[in-house]
């Protein structure tokens, strides 16, 4: 069975459940949804914002043949990923990764692939903006992040 | 050849994007890095740990040993950090 994919880059929030709702519409051998949202940090209160940038096309394209993979190696009935760019307040969503299938350790497995990849290889980039007025620069890549992807191989 | 270039990449060139006529001994990824890094301040800024910068030909990841041949549009820029 083809897995049903959703990829979104969007300015505007989303809602969680109106998005598991769509997602599954219709699929009714799914019986374990897993969903992962990711969001903005204050960072003990100096964060005023974050500032997501990312590559038009290439986001798509590359957050799509991840979930591709991760349709591939799991039995998926459907995938969803939702990155948000622009600007972001403290407590605002960022990323939401929705992973469905028939029984839980599949989408356990593939939202947790899904988004390990999306850090390191979706071309996105943060800068932080401090409530002092300043720029507090760009977010480094960590290497924790690097070494999440290599239990996948 | 068309270059883009995104985040701390971006600020330090000082440009979004650019068409530059590439020499023709600039064959490769890392031949690229190294020719642009000398075409002035802020592309030296940019590409000062060269290694470090990551590249994608025709919006697909490039390791720097790849050949440029084909290429329509280079993009260069720091590691991902969305999610």
């Amino acid at each position: 069975m083809t897995a049903r994919i959703e990829v979104r880059i969007q300015t505007e929030d989303f809602d969680l459940s109106a998005e598991v709702s769509a997602l599954l519409a219709g699929l009714s051998d799914t019986g374990a949804v897993v969903t992962f949202s990711g969001l903005c940090r204050s960072e003990d209160g100096a964060l005023a914002a974050l500032e997501l940038e990312h590559y038009p096309g290439m986001a798509e394209t590359e957050i799509r043949r991840i979930a591709d993979e991760a349709a591939a190696r799991w039995p998926v009935t459907a995938l969803c990923a939702i990155h948000r760019v622009g600007r972001i307040a403290p407590g605002e969503n960022i990323v939401l990764v929705i992973a469905s299938s028939t029984h839980r350790q599949a989408a356990f497995d593939a939202a947790a692939f899904l988004m390990d990849f999306l850090k390191s290889r979706a071309p996105f980039w943060k800068k932080e903006h401090l409530r002092d007025g300043s720029e507090g620069g760009w977010v480094d890549a960590k290497e924790s992040d690097e070494e999440a992807l290599r239990r996948w191989s | 050849m068309k270059l883009i270039y995104f985040a701390w990449v971006r600020e330090r060139v000082g440009k979004a994007e650019e068409e530059l006529d590439l020499p023709a001994e600039v064959r490769t990824v890392r031949d690229l890095l190294v020719w642009l890094k000398g075409q002035g301040d802020g592309y030296e800024a940019a590409l000062e740990h060269p290694e470090a910068i990551r590249v994608a030909i025709n919006q697909e990841h490039s390791r720097h040993d790849e050949p440029l041949a084909g290429a329509r549009e280079i993009a260069l820029f720091p590691p991902m950090t969305g999610g």
